[in-house]
């Protein structure tokens, strides 16, 4: 792979990462597209230039960690994998069929440079804690970044987590958050609502930036400014749309879990030229 | 086999405190052992690693699913967790975060519970553990371990600790009687034949072996023959010693501190039909939570002594095929 910060460069792949999803997601009947378009420049930013990791050695201790609580968003973390050269080129589009390593939420059985098998929402900041505990103990570099939902926010565990994280003054974690305001049944701020996010965060101890997800400067501008933040973890609230991309999907609950038809493919790939 | 030998059940420690005196040793002899506890460590007895090794030492305060994933994120970066709590609650609390942190990526992280069963006593049943054993069971890849005293407890920790895998141990809260010499060594799903006999088997775990034990003694003096043997592994089942036993003595009393569903018995019961059909009876509790009281009041009141184990033999012997 090649890491970049060349934000043209980065745009480019996140393009493309958004024209797998909506191919992969239709061959597969089903899926969850539009928390997986959200994502779309996290990740990249994150892959193709801030963590520090090495396709052709997965195990490397010193490797920066990355877990998707938000298990459902697979897709985009398969577009990851596979452009960076984790897994095999050519298999996104055997998502969800028997036997393809890219399962339904990703799993470590199959695809073993996965860092944790997720799926249950709110386990991973938790997790990732676990990570981060394991590198201050080894004098490691390693750094930990987990992406958590919005609706995955309501779950108890998260604040366990951000309780644990500050107290324990792990500056080698980030957790962003995707926040795209949707979730399965409708918007958050109609199910329960979670404002004022950031404050939550700031309030558990956490340095907590706020940034538009989609934004890759700033995004690259956050994480630099995490990396530098000492004494206390990160959390980035990233404000994002969900179905980012394909006007039809963006702010539509529809499409939080439902797959496009060959036809809505077809539309969804032209507005992605 | 122990065969003749004379138990004198001496009290020992509580296998809870002698898990705690190994894992605290075993700190010394692995660096990769950490520890994690949600504000139990002084019962548990994590607080003697703790004080030896307080940078390998998280307390996770009480959050116990935090806790549980915190020691998946351990395990995958090569860290040997040892995670620990009331059973009860590391297992129910905890339950998913075993199941998708844990056990589904099969992780090398060590759960043990400690104030299992209903011999907690006064604390009474939100405090008590009496389904940890099925919900260890049901986690695929998970090994389920449960020491009658504080020697297997010993020799279990250090297997637990070599094991690579997720583990579920159970550990008590009451001092628990001495069965085995000092030293003697344990194989991780090998069962030990505590007493052989020709008539019937009594297969127990954790504190019900002293009490198989007792009612052998008695059973011995009237006559029946009887093989005690402490099934210290729940999961692997060892399925020689079972269909042995089954085979032999054609008849199988199961004994445990746990919820007769879901348990170490039924769990003997599949074995056995598919191995040596042979007729069987359960001690264990009955579909129901317990209360306050002294240990010994609950043991008595809730039919797990050595006087119930010796009814249960003598519901199944006239069952037996001749």
């Amino acid at each position: 792979m090649k890491k970049t910060s060349n934000v043209a460069d980065l745009q480019a792949i996140a393009k493309r990462v958004r024209r797998n999803i909506i191919t992969m997601i239709g061959e597969a009947k089903s899926g969850h597209p539009g928390g997986s378009l959200s994502a779309v420049e996290i990740l990249t930013t994150l892959y193709f230039d801030v963590m520090r990791h090495d396709p052709s050695n997965p195990t490397w201790p010193d490797r920066d960690r990355f877990i998707l609580s938000k298990g459902h968003a697979a897709p985009v973390l398969y577009c990851m994998l596979e452009e960076t050269g984790y897994t095999p080129p050519g298999k996104l589009n055997t998502l969800r069929k028997l036997g393809s390593i890219y399962q339904g939420h990703p799993d470590r059985r199959f695809i073993p440079a996965l860092e944790a098998s997720t799926g249950s929402l709110g386990v991973g900041p938790s997790v990732g804690l676990g990570m981060a505990l394991a590198a201050r103990l080894d004098n490691s570099p390693a750094r930990t970044y987990v992406v958590v939902g919005d609706g995955e926010s309501q779950e108890g565990q998260i604040w366990e987590a951000a309780m644990f994280g500050s107290y324990n003054k792990l500056d080698n974690i980030v957790v962003i958050v995707d926040y795209n305001r949707i979730q399965l049944d409708g918007f958050v701020k109609d199910i329960l609502d979670l404002e004022p996010l950031a404050d939550k965060w700031r309030s558990f101890g956490w340095h907590t930036i706020e940034v538009n997800g989609h934004d890759i400067p700033a995004l690259q501008a956050a994480f630099a400014e995490a990396a530098s933040t000492k004494g206390k973890p990160t959390a980035l609230v990233a404000h994002t749309v969900k179905g980012k991309g394909v006007s039809f999907m963006e702010n539509n609950p529809k499409y939080h879990g439902s797959a496009p038809s060959p036809a809505e493919v077809q539309t969804a790939l032209q507005e992605l030229q | 086999m122990q065969t003749k030998t004379k138990f004198d059940l001496k009290l020992g420690l509580a296998t809870r405190e002698a898990f705690g005196k190994t894992l605290a040793k075993l700190g010394a002899e692995n660096p990769k052992i950490v520890v994690c506890d949600a504000d139990l460590s002084k019962s548990t007895y994590t607080s003697l690693f703790a004080k030896e090794f307080p940078n390998r030492f998280f307390e996770c305060g009480i959050a116990e699913s935090n806790m549980v994933s915190i020691g998946a994120g351990l395990a995958s970066s090569g860290k040997i967790p040892f995670v620990s709590s009331f059973s009860c609650f590391v297992m129910n609390k905890g339950f998913e975060q075993l199941r998708v942190n844990v056990a589904y990526p099969r992780l090398n992280v060590k759960i043990v519970g400690t104030h299992s069963g209903i011999s907690i006593g006064e604390d009474g049943p939100s405090q008590m553990s009496i389904e940890d054993i099925s919900l260890a069971c049901s986690l695929p890849g998970f090994t389920v371990i449960c020491p009658a005293d504080e020697v297997a407890t010993d020799a279990l920790v250090r297997a637990v600790a070599a094991l690579d895998g997720p583990v579920f141990l159970r550990a008590g809260r009451m001092k628990a009687p001495v069965l085995y010499q000092a030293g003697r060594e344990f194989t991780i799903g090998k069962a030990v034949e505590l007493t052989d006999g020709a008539d019937v088997t009594i297969i127990a775990m954790g504190l019900m072996v002293a009490e198989a034990i007792r009612a052998q003694e008695t059973l011995e003096s009237e006559g029946v023959s009887v093989r005690v043997i402490d099934m210290h592994t729940i999961k692997p089942l060892d399925r020689d010693a079972i269909a042995r036993a089954a085979s032999q003595t054609g008849a199988i009393v199961v004994a445990e501190e746990h919820l007769v569903d879901g348990g170490l018995g039924v769990r003997v019961a599949q074995v056995v039909a598919e191995t040596h059909p042979c007729v069987m009876e359960f001690v264990g509790i009955e579909n129901t939570y317990a209360e306050s009281a002294a240990p010994e009041e609950l043991l008595d009141k809730y039919g797990l002594l050595s006087r119930d184990v010796i009814a249960a033999v003598r519901r199944v012997l006239p069952r037996k095929k001749r």
